[in-house]
């Protein structure tokens, strides 16, 4: 199955029936997919007349209190930016799948990973944040799909899943062996007072300053929250590393490579790889940072992550980058070269 | 086999992302860790498409493929770009109905099919891609009919049964030619 398909079919299977998009390579099999299996299941498949439109059929069903998702490319969430910064404003949960494509502009088709900013920061306006999963094999694009729904629900927030091209296009096998928890009940949803209850109100809108304030700041403890609790981060061969390589969806797999080559010469590299993104599971590079000589990011950007790292770390290590951006991938080769130079230079 | 890198280069068009699905499902159904990325521009036909595959004992780190092991080459400028690619001892199959020249390698083993030839003599039109891959399971010595039945049906939708036989027939083709 590719991966945008596992997407698909993970979404309906954490009981999402509601889907709006707008077609952009690489993700638009999440589209093709949803165009077949909604309609045999009740749901909702609705191709929008743009991203901008998508994502306020987004807000509004997910103001009703169900699942609900979207997908695009990296031009695509640009347009959905201001929906995203309206779902964080009222408090809404809902799915946004980024499948990366070289940027700026209308950039290229191929893979990136340069939207890394756009969506740990929140990507909109506004003091917010959302929860960014960044799944590096087809098993996790499926995984990670139903975690997010479920993190969404549980925190009243956005999750977004950050793919890439690559991802989302390969084929691998996946599991479906999941155990989805039931859904939460959603207290606050607009589904009709019944003349029982007192209105429910979803808005964005704080005409009243202290109000907004105290808004903003009680988000902010919830975000505090996440931040203890959910970061995730996959180690591989860390323990006794003095070269790790941060890297995370597909250069996390190269840089696996790399780190075996590397090992197989002597080298003692590992891998840390941030499922989560935001959070950033700054713990673990904390705690890496204490034996590690260098810390190599390497990303399809310019440097995003790298920010995250030394920030996690607060530079008590050096930390290089290793890149290729425009759609270009690093070839493990590239990597372990990066490994080698890192550990001949020594570091800290 | 630990691990066995596939790339599979040509234009738009001529199935080479199919020959690399039938493969990658080959794999999986005899229990092989694989994996399966296209890469291709924007245009339905033409251009360039190329596809790698992984079969591997273990699981697959990085799917791209820049070192296959096995070459399948549609097009002169695949066989340009990848040629030199290629590892000592792989094997380099060749579409010779559509490229004149000759691999200039001699640490690797070549096969020249001039596959879509075959395939408009046959009646197969448009397979010359099942041909190479007749030919390519053939010399890896992994032509099991039976994964490569279920692989077909796999990859072929029941819209198109009667594509299967199609396939089963170019397969063959490639699997008896002889240089």
């Amino acid at each position: 199955m590719k991966g945008n398909e596992a997407i698909a079919e993970a979404a309906i299977q954490a009981g999402c029936r509601h889907y709006f998009g707008y077609p952009i390579t690489p993700q638009t099999e999440i589209a093709a997919y949803m165009a077949k299996r909604m309609p045999k299941i009740g749901g909702t498949f609705l191709q929008a007349e743009s991203e901008i439109a998508a994502i306020n059929m987004v807000y509004g069903v997910a103001s009703a209190g169900k699942r609900v998702m979207t997908s695009s490319s990296s031009p695509g969430i640009s347009l959905k930016s201001e929906g995203l910064s309206y779902l964080a404003g009222a408090d809404l949960p809902a799915l946004v799948v980024n499948a990366q494509r070289g940027g700026p502009g209308l950039g290229g088709i191929q893979p990136s990973q340069s939207d890394y900013f756009q969506a740990t920061r929140g990507g909109g306006h506004g003091d917010y944040h959302m929860i960014v999963l960044a799944p590096s094999s087809v098993q996790e694009m499926a995984q990670l799909t139903i975690k997010g729904f479920e993190l969404a629900d549980q925190y009243r927030m956005t999750s977004m899943i950050l793919a890439d091209g690559t991802i989302g296009q390969m084929m691998e096998p996946v599991s479906f062996d999941f155990d989805i928890k039931e859904q939460p009940a959603k207290p606050w949803a607009t589904t009709g007072t019944k003349m029982a209850r007192e209105h429910n109100v979803i808005n964005s809108l704080y005409l009243n300053p202290e109000l907004l304030e105290k808004t903003n700041i009680e988000r902010y403890k919830k975000y505090e929250l996440i931040a203890q609790t959910e970061a995730m981060a996959e180690e591989y061969l860390t323990e006794d590393a003095d070269i790790i390589i941060a890297a995370f969806g597909i250069a996390a797999r190269v840089s696996r490579n790399a780190v075996n080559e590397a090992r197989a010469h002597g080298i003692k590299a590992g891998l840390i790889r941030p499922v989560t993104l935001w959070p950033f599971p700054s713990a673990v590079f904390a705690k890496a940072a204490d034996h590690a000589k260098q810390i190599i990011s390497v990303e399809l950007s310019m440097g995003q992550m790298i920010e995250d790292v030394q920030l996690a770390t607060k530079c008590r290590v050096p930390v290089s980058l290793c890149y290729r951006v425009g759609g270009m991938i690093p070839t493990p080769d590239q990597v372990y070269q990066a490994i080698v130079e890192a550990n001949e230079k020594g570091g800290k | 086999m630990a691990t066995k890198e596939f790339l599979f280069a040509g234009f738009g068009g001529q199935g080479l992302l199919f020959s690399g699905k039938v493969l990658a499902y080959k794999g999986l159904i005899e229990e092989k860790n694989v994996s399966w990325l296209p890469s291709y521009g924007p245009e339905m036909r033409g251009g360039t498409a190329n596809c790698s595959v992984i079969l591997s004992d273990e699981p697959v780190g990085a799917p791209i493929v820049l070192n296959p092991d096995v070459l399948v080459a549609m097009n002169l400028p695949s066989l340009d770009k990848y040629e030199n690619a290629v590892r000592p001892g792989g094997i380099i199959l060749v579409d010779s109905s559509l490229i004149g020249r000759k691999v200039q390698r001699d640490d690797v083993d070549v096969y020249y099919v001039p596959a879509t030839k075959l395939a408009d003599e046959n009646g197969t039109g448009q397979l010359a891609n099942m041909i190479l891959m007749g030919k390519l399971l053939t010399v890896l010595d992994s032509y099991n009919e039976e994964t490569v039945s279920a692989a077909l049906e796999k990859c072929i939708s029941a819209r198109h049964a009667d594509m299967l036989e199609f396939n089963r027939k170019a397969m063959e083709i490639g699997r008896n030619y002889t240089e």
